[in-house]
C-alpha cells in the first residue's frame, strides 16, 4: 500500500508542488525531495531539536510532521532566514561566540532562538536557557550559544 | 527508524472523522499533535493501518463559554490554550502550568486533547484538569457522552475512551476555578516529563482549607487522588503545620510505580516532597 | 636556514587570537554537508535487523516475505558476507595477552548482544528497507547470557567464547614500590571506597553515517565517511574488503560530532561497504538513534575497589586499587577494548608523587555491546578515583583536600620527571594551575559562603580535581601493537596562481575548528592573510598520510605539522622572490601577501605575481631553476610517548537533600594546553567537555535488565546536559609549551571530560560526608542519592 498525496508548500518563500508518500516527514521532505539539507535529524523522536524550524511563524518539530500536513503552509529553514535584520545579526552572533562546533545543532538553535528574540525575550541568561532547553548541544558546553543569543537581545539589530 | 505505512485520511469535519473511525475493525488512530503519536510512529511502537488526521476540523479548535463553563475543544493546542483570554481569566492554574510542558516547539503542536487521550502518567494535565473537576466530552457517530476526568484515567496510556469515540471537548465548570493552588514538580531537567509531581486546590476565599483537592502524578499509573490528604488538610488553617504533614503522611500507603530510573521508595519520597512545596508555594 | 623565522614572542597577527572559524560561514548557512546530505544517483538504503535478545543461536533466517516487498533489492545474513569480508580481531600485539575472537559483520551462527546486526536489508527508501526487516523471522535459540561484570569470570558463568577457558580478555597488573609495607605502619590513614562508574555512550547529535560506492570497472571504492581517521578506515576497508588500499578513498566532509565514537570499527558500516561491492551501486546507512545507543560503542563501566594510604602529616603514601571492566562480547577492532583500563592504570595519581602503587585491572566479556574508546579514555575513571580517594583521605586526617592536594601535586619546578606508573611528564605546571583555580574561584569566601548557608538549611559543597591528559601521542599508543593507526601527521602547502595556499592536512575536522586553527597558522606563518587559506582535510585521496583526530592531537600534532610545511613553503618562494628581485632570501620575508624588504618592510613583489610567473611564464626564470611552490611536512612526536597536559578544576554546587537534585551552581577549569592557538575555540572545547564530564557524572547511563536488555534507547530515556542545568564554565589558562614541537601546542579536547566528573562527585560528597555518608556511583541520579541520604545524618 503506497498512499500518495500532492500537496504544496511554500517553503523559504519559494513555492512547491509535490506528490508524497504520505508517511514522509517534513523533514524528509524538505531534505529529500527538496534537498533543502541544512535541517538535520538527530533522533526523529521530537527531543533533540535538531530538525526545529519555522511553519507559519511558530518553531516546530519537523520529524514529528508529516509532510502532508505542511500541504498549505509556510515554512523557513535555515536556507531561508533573511540575510538581514535579527535573522542575520544572531548568525553573525553565532560566528564571533563561537556558538557552534559541528553545526548539527545549529539549525534547530537558531530557530528556538529567534522564536525566543522575535517575540521579546530580554537579555537575561536564565530565560535563554530556558527557552532553548529543547535543543541538545553535544558539542559546546551552550554557554557560547546563550552569549551569542544574549548579545543580540542586549544590542539588537546594529547598523 | 521510519514509520510504517498507513491510509491517511483528513476528515474536515467532526462527523466524517468520527464515521472514518468507526469504518472496521483495522488499526485506525486519531492524529492530534503528533507530539506523542508521531515519536511512537517513528520508532513503529504505533503500526495504525489508518490515520486519521484531526487538524482539519475546525469545531474541535475553540475555547468558549457554555453557560456555567467552559468547554476547551480537542484540538486546541497548548500555545493556544496559554494565549487565551478566558483560559487567563478563569483558570490561571493551567496558565501556570503549560510552561512546565516540554518546551516551546513542542507546544507549538500538542493538543489538550491529546495529552488526556494519551493519558500519560507523568503528564501534567490529567492532574490539572481532575483538581478542576473537569469532564471529557467523548463522541462516536452514533452517541456522545461526558466522563469525570477523575474517572477518565485508568492506567499507563489507558482510558474509558472506546475505540470508536474521540475526545471532542475538555469541559470545566467556571466555578471550579480553585481561589489557591499550588502546584510542583521534580524533574532532572527542565521542560521533562515529571519524575513526581504533585496539584494541590483549595477553594476558599479565606483562612482555611475547604473542598480541596491533592493529585499526584507521575508516581503511579495514572494521576493518583489523595482523599486522605484532603481530609487532613481540609477545614484547618493553610498555616496548620500539623496539617499539612498529615497530609503529607497521608501520601504512604498509596501504590507507587517504578520507572527506569526511579524506584518505588524514591516515588513516594517526591511525591511526598511535591506535595509539601506544592501546599508550600499556595498561591493568595 | 637557522632556527624558525617565525617568532612567537610577538603576537602573531592569528595565532594566539580568538579568531573567527571560516567553517562557521558554510554551516550558518544550511550549507553544510553531512554525509546524510549527499545522495547519489541509483543509491540505495540499508537498515539491519539486529538481534532482540543478548545471547542466542541462530537457528534460521527466513527472508520469504521481505523478499517480495516491492523495493527491496537485496537481503544479505551473515553467511552470505563469508569469504567477502575477512574476519577482524581486536588484539594489539604491546597489550600483552589481550585476546578477542574473529568478529564479523553480521552475527553469522550467534548473536552475542542485544542489537547486533543479523540481516542486512537493501531497498530504494530506508522506510521500504525497515518494512521488510521487519517481516523477517529470525529463529533464535536463546543461550544464557553472560551480563554482569562482577560475574563474568566466576566458574558457573556462560562462556561467551567456546575457545577461550573464561570470559577475561586481559589483565595487568603494576606493582611500584611496597604498599603493604605501608600500610603496616601504625602512623598512617587509609580510607577505602568502592567506585562503580555506569555505563554511558557518545550521543553524537549526527549518527553513525556511511555511503558506499563501488566502481567495479576500476576495482575503486569511495566511502563517505561520518568520523575521525580517514587513512585508519582506508586500510581497513581494502584489508578486509580485499582491494589495493590506493583504490580506497574515504572522505570526511562535515562530522556531527565524533567525540571517539567514530573512529572504530562497526559492522554494519563494513557490511555497507561490502554490500556496496557485492552489487557494484551506492548505498546509504544512517544508524537512527535507537541504532545508536544499542550499537554505537559504550564507553567506562568499571566496578573499583580502592584505597589509598596517607600520612597524618598529608602525604600520600600508597595507592591500590582493583578494576574490573566489562567489554561487550569482543574486543573493538582496531582500537581494541583494552585500552581504556591500561590508561586508568597508567594514569590514575599522575598529578601527584605516590611512592608505593599496586593495581590490577581486569577486562571481561559480557553479553552486552561493546566497550571501547571514547572522549578522555579512561581519564574520568583515573581522575575520580585518585582525586576521590583524596578528599576522603584529607577528611579523615582533618586537612583541607586543597592543601593535600598542595603537599603532594609533583612540583613545577622537578619537570622532566617520571609519574609513579612510569610515565614520561614534562613541562606541567600543576601547582600554577591550582593557584589560579583557587584564585579565580575565591575558595576560602566560597567555603565560609557554604558554612552560612548550611545553617539555613542548604547543602552546597565544592568538589576539585588536579588532572593530566594524554595529548600528542607518539607511535607508542597504537601504531608500536600494530594497529593501522598513524602517529604521523603531514601537511601539504600548496602556493596557488592567485597568491593565495591551499593546506591539506591528515587530521581532521569534527568541529573543534581544527580547520581554523591549520589556517591560523600557515597564514601567520607564510605570511598571508587567512582570507587567503584554504584547507582541505578528511579525504584520503588528497591529504598527506595521517592519523586524523583522537586523543586530542589535531592542533598539536597536525598544527606542527602545517607550521614545518609553511616554513618551507615560505623558503621556496623567498629563494624565487630572490632570484626575480636580485636580492638574498634572508634579506626578504612575506607578510600580507607580499614579498617584502626584510628591513624596510617595504612591499618588492605580490605573491600572485611571484605564482604567475612561476606558473605561467617560467621563460622569465633562469633556465637552470626549477621552482616549487609546494611543501610537505610530516610530524611526529619522537622523544616522548605522549606529551601531557595538566589542569585543576573545581564544581561549586548544591543537593537539593529531599529530591536528590544536584543543581551545578558554578564549575572552573585551568588548562594547561600549552600554546593556545585559538583561545575561543579552547575554551568552548573546554567547556563542551565538560558539559559531557557532568552529563556522564549526573544523567548518563545505559541500563541494562538482567538478561542484557538495554532499557533506554530514546533521548528521553537516556538524559543528556540540557542548557538549562548547565552552569558558566570560567576557563583560565596557563601556557607551558611543551619542548616536543616549535608550535609547543599540546591537546585541549579531552580534558573537562577527564576532570569534570570528579569535581561534581567530590562536590556532592563533600555535602554527604558530613551528613555521615558518601556515594560514589556514577552517575549521582536522584534515585541513588536518596538512597544514600536515607542513612544520612540529617
Ligand atoms: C520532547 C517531548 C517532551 C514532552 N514533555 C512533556 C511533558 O513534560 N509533559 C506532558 O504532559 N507532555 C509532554 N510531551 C507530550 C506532549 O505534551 C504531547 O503533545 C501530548 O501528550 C499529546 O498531545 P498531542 O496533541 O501531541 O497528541 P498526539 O500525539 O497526536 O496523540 C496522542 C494519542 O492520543 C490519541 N488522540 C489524540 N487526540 C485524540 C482525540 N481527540 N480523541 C481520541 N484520541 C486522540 C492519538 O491517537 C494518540 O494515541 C512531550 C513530548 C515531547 C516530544
Ligand atoms: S530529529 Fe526532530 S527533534 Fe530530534
Ligand atoms: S555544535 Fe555539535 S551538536 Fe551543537
Amino acid at each position: 500500500m503506497v498512499d500518495t498525496k500532492t500537496i504544496t508548500v511554500t517553503v523559504n518563500n519559494e513555492e512547491y508542488t509535490s506528490t508524497v508518500n504520505v508517511r514522509k516527514n517534513l523533514i524528509d521532505y524538505l531534505r529529500e525531495d527538496l534537498g533543502l539539507t541544512g535541517s538535520h535529524v538527530g533522533c526523529e523522536h521530537g527531543v533533540c531539536g535538531a530538525c526545529t524550524l519555522d511553519m507559519n511563524g511558530q518553531t516546530v518539530r519537523s520529524c514529528l510532521i508529516l509532510a502532508v500536513q505542511a500541504d498549505g503552509m509556510e515554512i523557513t529553514t535555515i536556507e531561508g532566514l533573511p540575510s538581514e535584520g535579527i535573522a542575520e545579526e544572531l548568525k553573525k552572533s553565532f560566528a564571533k561566540n563561537n556558538a557552534l562546533q559541528c553545526g548539527y545543532c545549529t539549525p534547530g538553535m537558531l530557530s528556538s532562538a529567534l522564536e525566543y528574540l522575535n517575540n521579546g525575550g530580554r537579555a537575561n541568561k536564565e530565560e535563554i536557557r530556558r527557552h532553548i532547553s529543547g535543543n541538545y548541544c553535544r558539542c559546546t558546553g551552550y554557554q557560547a550559544i546563550v552569549e551569542a543569543i544574549y548579545d543580540v537581545a542586549e544590542n539588537g539589530v546594529s547598523k | 527508524m521510519k514509520s510504517s505505512a498507513f491510509q491517511y485520511e483528513l476528515p474536515e469535519d467532526l462527523s466524517s472523522a468520527l464515521k472514518l473511525l468507526n469504518s472496521n475493525d483495522l488499526d485506525i488512530l486519531p492524529l492530534a499533535g503528533g507530539q506523542s503519536l508521531m515519536p511512537m510512529m517513528n520508532f513503529r511502537v504505533a503500526q495504525p493501518d489508518i490515520l486519521i488526521d484531526l487538524n482539519k476540523i475546525d469545531s474541535l479548535k475553540n475555547i468558549t463559554i457554555e453557560g456555567d463553563y467552559v468547554r476547551i475543544g480537542s484540538m486546541v493546542r497548548y500555545c493556544e490554550l496559554e494565549q487565551s483570554e478566558i483560559i487567563q481569566k478563569h483558570f490561571p492554574l493551567i496558565i501556570h502550568v503549560i510552561p512546565y510542558i516540554a518546551h516551546s516547539a513542542i507546544r507549538n503542536r500538542g493538543t489538550l486533547g491529546g495529552s488526556v487521550s494519551l493519558a500519560d502518567p507523568a503528564a501534567e494535565m490529567p492532574s490539572v484538569l481532575i483538581t478542576l473537576n473537569a469532564s471529557i466530552e467523548l463522541s462516536s457517530s452514533n452517541s456522545t457522552r461526558s466522563v469525570n476526568a477523575e474517572d477518565f484515567f485508568k492506567g499507563i496510556f489507558e482510558t474509558v475512551r472506546k475505540s470508536n469515540e474521540l475526545v471532542t471537548s475538555i469541559n470545566i465548570p467556571v466555578s471550579s476555578m480553585p481561589k489557591k493552588f499550588g502546584f510542583y514538580e521534580v524533574t532532572r531537567r527542565h521542560g521533562d516529563y515529571a519524575i513526581a509531581g504533585a496539584v494541590v486546590t483549595s477553594d476558599n476565599g479565606q483562612d482555611n482549607f475547604n473542598d480541596t483537592r491533592v493529585v499526584l502524578f507521575a508516581v503511579s499509573t495514572k494521576p493518583m487522588r489523595v482523599p486522605k490528604s484532603e481530609a487532613a488538610l481540609n477545614g484547618n488553617n493553610f498555616n496548620n503545620q500539623d496539617s499539612i504533614n498529615e497530609a503529607i503522611d497521608a501520601v504512604t500507603g498509596n501504590s507507587f510505580e517504578r520507572d527506569l530510573h526511579n524506584d518505588e521508595t524514591t516515588k513516594e519520597t517526591l511525591a511526598k516532597v511535591s506535595l509539601k512545596r506544592a501546599i508550600g508555594g499556595l498561591n493568595g | 636556514m637557522t632556527g624558525p623565522k617565525f617568532s612567537f614572542d610577538k603576537p602573531g597577527k592569528y595565532i594566539g587570537q580568538p579568531t573567527e572559524r571560516p567553517d562557521t560561514r558554510r554551516l550558518l548557512k544550511g550549507r553544510g554537508k553531512f554525509v546524510d546530505d549527499i545522495q547519489l544517483p541509483r543509491m540505495l538504503h540499508a537498515a539491519f535487523l539486529r538481534s532482540p535478545v543478548a545471547h542466542a543461536k541462530i537457528k534460521s533466517i527466513d527472508t520469504s516475505i521481505a523478499e517480495n516487498i516491492k523495493g527491496v533489492v537485496k537481503i544479505l545474513k551473515g553467511t552470505d558476507f563469508i569469504g567477502i569480508v575477512e574476519p577482524y580481531v581486536g588484539v594489539l600485539s604491546h597489550l600483552a595477552g589481550l585476546r578477542s575472537a574473529p568478529q564479523m559483520p553480521l552475527a553469522v551462527d550467534t548473536v552475542r548482544w542485544q542489537g547486533e546486526p543479523v540481516v542486512m536489508v537493501i531497498a530504494n527508501s530506508r522506510a521500504i528497507a525497515e518494512d521488510a526487516a521487519s517481516e523477517i523471522i529470525l529463529d533464535l535459540e536463546d543461550l544464557p547470557a553472560a551480563t554482569n561484570t562482577e560475574k563474568a569470570l566466576d566458574k558457573d558463568e556462560p562462556v561467551i567464547h567456546s575457545e577461550f577457558d573464561s570470559n577475561l580478555a586481559w589483565e595487568r597488573t603494576v606493582d611500584v614500590g611496597n604498599v603493604d609495607e605501608v600500610y603496616a605502619r601504625d602512623d598512617v590513614v587509609t580510607v577505602e571506597k568502592q567506585f562503580l562508574f555506569g555505563r554511558h555512550t557518545g550521543v553524537t547529535l549526527e549518527a553513525r553515517a556511511t555511503i558506499a560506492n563501488y566502481d567495479p570497472s576500476e576495482n575503486q571504492l569511495d566511502i563517505y565517511y561520518s568520523g575521525q581517521a580517514p587513512h585508519m578506515m582506508q586500510f581497513i576497508y581494502a584489508k578486509h574488503l580485499d582491494i589495493p588500499e590506493e583504490n580506497v578513498r574515504v572522505t570526511a566532509h562535515d562530522v556531527g560530532g565524533a567525540f571517539g565514537i567514530k573512529v572504530h570499527t562497526y559492522g554494519d558500516e563494513i557490511a555497507t561497504a561490502a554490500a556496496a561491492k557485492l552489487m557494484e551501486r551506492p548505498i546509504k546507512f544512517l544508524a537512527d538513534r535507537y541504532e545508536s545507543f544499542m550499537s554505537d560503542i559504550h564507553a567506562r563501566d568499571h566496578v573499583i575497589n580502592s584505597k589509598m594510604t596517607v600520612s597524618k602529616d598529608g602525604k600520600i603514601l600508597a595507592l591500590e586499587y582493583d578494576d574490573l571492566t566489562g567489554i561487550g562480547p569482543f574486543s573493538m577492532y582496531p582500537r581494541t577494548s583494552a585500552i581504556e583500563a591500561n590508561q586508568v592504570l597508567n594514569l590514575t595519581g599522575g598529578p601527584y608523587t605516590i611512592p608505593n602503587y599496586r593495581a590490577n585491572a581486569k577486562v571481561v566479556f559480557q553479553n552486552k555491546n561493546m566497550m571501547c574508546q571514547y572522549r578522555a579514555v579512561g581519564h574520568p575513571i583515573a581522575m575520580a578515583l585518585c582525586d576521590g580517594l583524596l578528599e576522603e583521605a584529607a577528611a579523615a586526617i582533618n586537612l583541607d583536600s586543597v592543601e593535600l592536594r598542595k603537599r603532594n601535586l609533583i612540583p613545577d619546578d622537578t619537570y622532566p620527571t617520571t609519574s609513579t606508573t612510569g610515565m614520561k611528564l614534562d613541562d606541567l605546571s600543576h601547582q600554577k594551575a591550582l593557584s589560579k583555580l583557587i584564585e579565580m574561584m575565591d575558595y576560602e569566601k566560597l567555603k565560609k559562603e557554604n558554612a552560612d548557608l548550611k545553617k539555613q538549611g542548604m547543602y552546597r559543597g565544592i568538589g576539585f580535581c588536579s588532572m593530566i591528559e594524554v595529548t600528542n601521542p607518539s607511535p607508542m599508543f597504537y601504531g608500536i601493537g600494530g594497529a593501522p593507526i598513524a602517529s604521523q601527521d603531514g601537511a601539504t602547502i600548496r602556493l596557488d596562481a592567485g597568491g593565495g595556499i591551499h593546506v591539506a592536512s591528515s587530521v581532521t575536522e569534527q568541529g573543534q575548528g581544527t580547520n581554523a586553527v591549520l589556517a591560523q597558522v600557515a597564514a601567520d606563518v607564510f605570511g598571508v592573510d587567512m582570507d587567503r587559506v584554504q584547507v582541505t582535510t578528511g579525504d584520503t585521496k588528497t591529504t598527506p598520510y595521517g592519523g586524523g583526530t583522537w586523543a586530542s592531537r589535531g592542533a598539536g600534532i597536525g598544527g606542527e605539522a602545517v607550521y614545518l610545511a609553511a616554513e618551507a613553503l615560505k623558503d621556496q618562494v623567498l629563494d624565487v622572490a630572490g632570484v626575480m628581485l636580485q636580492s638574498k632570501p634572508e634579506d626578504l620575508n612575506i607578510d600580507n601577501g607580499h614579498v617584502i624588504d626584510n628591513l624596510s618592510k617595504e612591499k618588492r613583489m605580490s605573491l600572485a605575481d611571484l605564482a604567475r610567473t612561476v606558473y605561467y611564464r617560467g621563460n622569465e626564470l633562469p633556465s637552470d631553476m626549477s621552482p616549487e611552490l609546494i611543501a610537505t611536512r610530516h610530524f611526529r612526536v619522537t622523544d616522548t610517548p605522549f606529551v601531557f597536559t595538566n589542569g585543576a578544576m573545581a564544581a561549586h554546587v548544591e543537593l537539593d537533600i529531599e529530591t536528590g537534585i544536584v543543581k551545578i551552581l558554578n564549575f572552573w577549569a585551568v588548562e594547561d594546553c600549552g600554546r593556545v592557538i585559538n583561545p575561543m575555540l579552547v575554551d568552548e572545547q573546554i567547556r563542551g567537555g565538560v558539559v559531557q564530564g557532568i552529563g556522564h557524572a549526573l544523567y548518563e547511563e545505559c541500563l541494562y535488565s538482567d538478561d542484557g536488555q538495554l532499557l533506554n534507547t530514546t533521548l528521553a530515556d537516556y538524559l543528556v546536559p540540557m542548557a538549562t542545568e548547565m552552569p558558566e564554565i570560567h576557563v583560565g589558562h596557563i601556557e607551558t609549551p611543551t619542548k616536543t614541537s616549535v608550535l609547543g601546542a599540546k591537546g585541549a579536547g579531552e580534558a573537562g571530560t577527564g576532570g569534570a566528573p570528579a569535581c561534581i562527585i567530590n562536590a556532592v560528597n563533600d555535602i554527604l560526608r558530613p551528613l555521615g555518608v558518601t556515594n560514589y556511583q556514577i552517575p549521582m541520579t536522584p534515585n541513588r542519592l536518596l538512597d544514600t541520604l536515607r542513612s544520612a545524618k540529617i
